[in-house]
């Protein structure tokens, strides 16, 4: 599957009036996950996240188009 | 003194009640004539309400502050009288634009939709918007502006406000229904009834500097992130009216405000980001730190609290004034009934559930973008630098960089005073119950004009017609009706063909549809609009009897 790029954030049953609203309520959720913890714990929720989101896509093909996307920014 | 502006000096009279030492006795007072004081005096002032201003100054706010005025705010002041003036003095704008490092990541556009009245934005001075508000203010007959008149204290008891107010030439007492505090962030009123606010500071400092200078940037919002001219840190750009741009630096937490203000210390910040040769005079520096907070409730009996008295955000959105202006616009009516007798003061108690609603939001936007722009752990700057990274490539990412998000009103899709819709009538696009009203190009009598400049200051029901000769006796009967009673509704036909209407019904033209179309109107749909401009409720057919329903479900009257 072609990975998505485009923005593909949404809540069932909640109805948005600004197309960024979606984004940042994830992004507010991702930051808070980390709140008071250590860089290094930090890390550590960082790469189970990355693993439970990944077994979660699971198609290999989607997964290495990110994984490419991802490195090539470095 | 700037070289821009002279800031007009409001004259202050000694008041009668000094030498006759009785007390006065008003309905409403307003304390505080920063915008939302004199938004809030406007707008009793169209309910017929007369009111009494009192502000400790004589003059309007001092150096900069408020810069952007969102599309619904200069509707609101449009009802007021003053959009024009704000309007035509002020930089008008849709385009941001955001930087990361040396790159532009990401821009957007507020109004990608051409028909409306006004703009997405407008840039001005927050000086000016409150000389345009104080002179409308002073030219009404029903406002009595008192300048230089400070309150000194204040008690509630059972129906009755009791003001000290101090002036040069000593103290006089006022008695009054109702209290609108709308006297700043400090609130002294706050203060002195013993009120809470409660939310947090944010650790960081600004540097804010008012440049004038001839540049021919183009009236957009700049945002940088980590720019070379001022890295690890965010700079905003701005450009106001009369020349003068608005430079906002982030300075972190551990600057000194006293060090950073000096012009041997701003001079060198603006010339590493504007180039050397750009010639430029300095208007205004100040260093700021900023605020999340609000009180629990904004009505307290009499007392009633508008603007930052209440609520205040950080200004990245944009959302001070801008909210403030619609707590007035959300109180005015309200006011207006239960003064009369026409609402039970449980009215007033929407406007806590109303604004307050408007205010989390608003906190909750602000503070997201002051997280993004300002990360607070390592962790979250990764993320941050991260999604920069991204945007240049990928939209994903662009909609999640977030330099503000600016001020937008609140849909008030929850609020007790919506009647919500039947089942079987369906609709799309975004004017449901509690929504802001959308504005539209119509004519008047073969002119053009505003659908927002039609409506307002009462209820109202918009009756969507295909043909307007075609609008049976009975209807029109019906609708005319509804002008009569304890709560007046005034009728208004909104019709996709020309016309006319028989009897004495306003009527407007839609003929390039594009009202129907916001509100996913069809013949016969009706639209029930409070008199701030909010959509109460709506039905694919017209019965007299819902609208009756629904206008008392919007008073407390049920
Ligand atoms: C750097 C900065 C940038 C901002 N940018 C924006 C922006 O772009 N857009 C936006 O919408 N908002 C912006 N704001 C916020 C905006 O300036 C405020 O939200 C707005 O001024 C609030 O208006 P107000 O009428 O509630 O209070 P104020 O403007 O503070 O007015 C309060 C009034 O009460 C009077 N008063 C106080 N105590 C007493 C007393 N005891 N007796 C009598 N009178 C009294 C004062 O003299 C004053 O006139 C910005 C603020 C800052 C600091």
């Amino acid at each position: 599957m072609a990975l998505n790029l485009n923005p593909n954030f949404s809540e069932a049953g909640k109805r948005y009036f600004n197309a960024y609203s979606p984004g940042d309520d994830f992004y507010e959720m991702l930051i808070g996950t980390h709140r008071d913890l250590s860089d290094e714990q930090s890390e550590l929720l960082n790469a189970r996240l990355i693993l439970l989101l990944a077994n979660h896509i699971g198609d290999i093909d989607t997964l290495r188009q990110a994984l490419t996307l991802a490195r090539e920014g470095i | 003194m700037l070289k821009t502006y002279n800031y007009p000096q409001f004259e202050y009279r000694t008041p009668p009640e000094i030498a006759s030492g009785q007390t006065l006795k008003v309905p409403v007072v307003v304390v505080g004539a920063g915008p939302v004081g004199l938004a809030a005096a406007l707008d009793l002032q169209l309910q017929g309400v007369p009111v009494l201003v009192l502000d400790e100054d004589d003059t309007v706010s001092i150096g900069s502050r408020g810069v952007c005025y969102a599309k619904r705010a200069l509707e609101i002041l449009d009802r007021y009288g003053v959009g024009d003036a704000v309007c035509s003095k002020g930089v008008s704008w849709n385009v941001g634009r955001t930087f990361f490092r040396e790159q532009e990541v990401y821009n957007f556009n507020l109004v990608p939709d051409p028909d409306y009245h006004r703009p997405g934005m407008v840039n001005l001075q927050q000086y000016y918007l409150e000389e345009y508000m104080a002179a409308a203010a002073a030219s009404r007959p029903d406002i009595e502006l008192r300048w230089k008149n400070k309150v000194a204290a204040v008690a509630q008891s059972g129906k009755t406000v009791t003001l000290e107010v101090e002036t040069g030439d000593g103290f006089y007492s006022v008695e009054t229904d109702w209290l609108i505090a709308a006297d700043g962030a400090r609130s002294p009123i706050r203060r002195m009834l013993g009120l809470e606010i409660e939310g947090k500071v944010f650790m960081d400092r600004f540097l804010i500097a008012d440049v004038l200078m001839k540049a021919d940037f183009p009236a957009e919002r700049w945002f940088w992130f980590d720019p070379p001219f001022h890295p690890g840190q965010s700079v905003l750009l701005h450009k106001q009216t009369d020349s003068v741009f608005r430079i906002d630096f982030q300075l972190g937490w551990d600057a000194d405000p006293e060090e950073a203000k000096k012009p041997e210390n701003v001079v060198p910040r603006i010339k590493a980001m504007l180039g050397d040769e750009r010639e430029f005079e300095l208007e205004w520096v100040s260093v700021y730190t900023f605020q999340c907070r609000r009180m629990g409730s904004f009505n307290h009996g009499r007392v009633l609290f508008a603007g930052d008295a209440a609520h205040q955000v950080s200004p990245f959105g944009a959302r001070g004034a801008n909210s403030g202006l619609q707590d007035a616009d959300n109180l005015g009516w309200k006011l207006k009934l239960v003064i009369d007798g026409k609402a039970p003061a449980a009215l007033l108690d929407s406007y806590t559930e109303e604004r307050v609603f408007a205010a989390d939001e608003n906190l909750m936007n602000s503070t997201r973008s002051t997280d993004f722009i300002t990360p607070k752990s390592k962790v979250s700057r990764t993320f941050r630098n991260a999604v920069l990274g991204l945007a240049k490539d990928h939209a994903f990412g662009r909609a999640l960089v977030n330099s503000g998000r600016l001020s937008v009103p609140a849909f008030l899709t929850a609020s007790s005073l919506n009647t919500p819709d039947c089942a079987q009538d369906i609709f799309a696009g975004r004017m449901l119950p509690g929504a802001p009203m959308d504005d539209a190009p119509v004519l008047d009598k073969g002119d053009d004009a505003w659908l927002l400049d039609k409506v307002g200051h009462r209820f109202f029901v918009l009756y969507f017609a295909d043909d307007p000769n075609a609008l049976d006796g009975t209807t029109i009967a019906a609708l005319s009706n509804l002008s009569s009673g304890g709560i007046a509704v005034q009728p208004l036909v909104i019709s996709r063909q020309p016309g006319t209407v028989k009897g004495d019904i306003p009527h407007l033209e839609d003929l390039r549809g594009v009202a129907a179309g916001r509100y996913d109107a069809k013949h016969g749909t009706v639209y029930l609009l409070r008199p701030d401009q909010h959509v109460a409720a709506r039905w694919r057919t017209f019965d007299a009897a819902r609208v009756r329903a629904a206008v008392a479900r919007a008073t407390c009257n049920l």
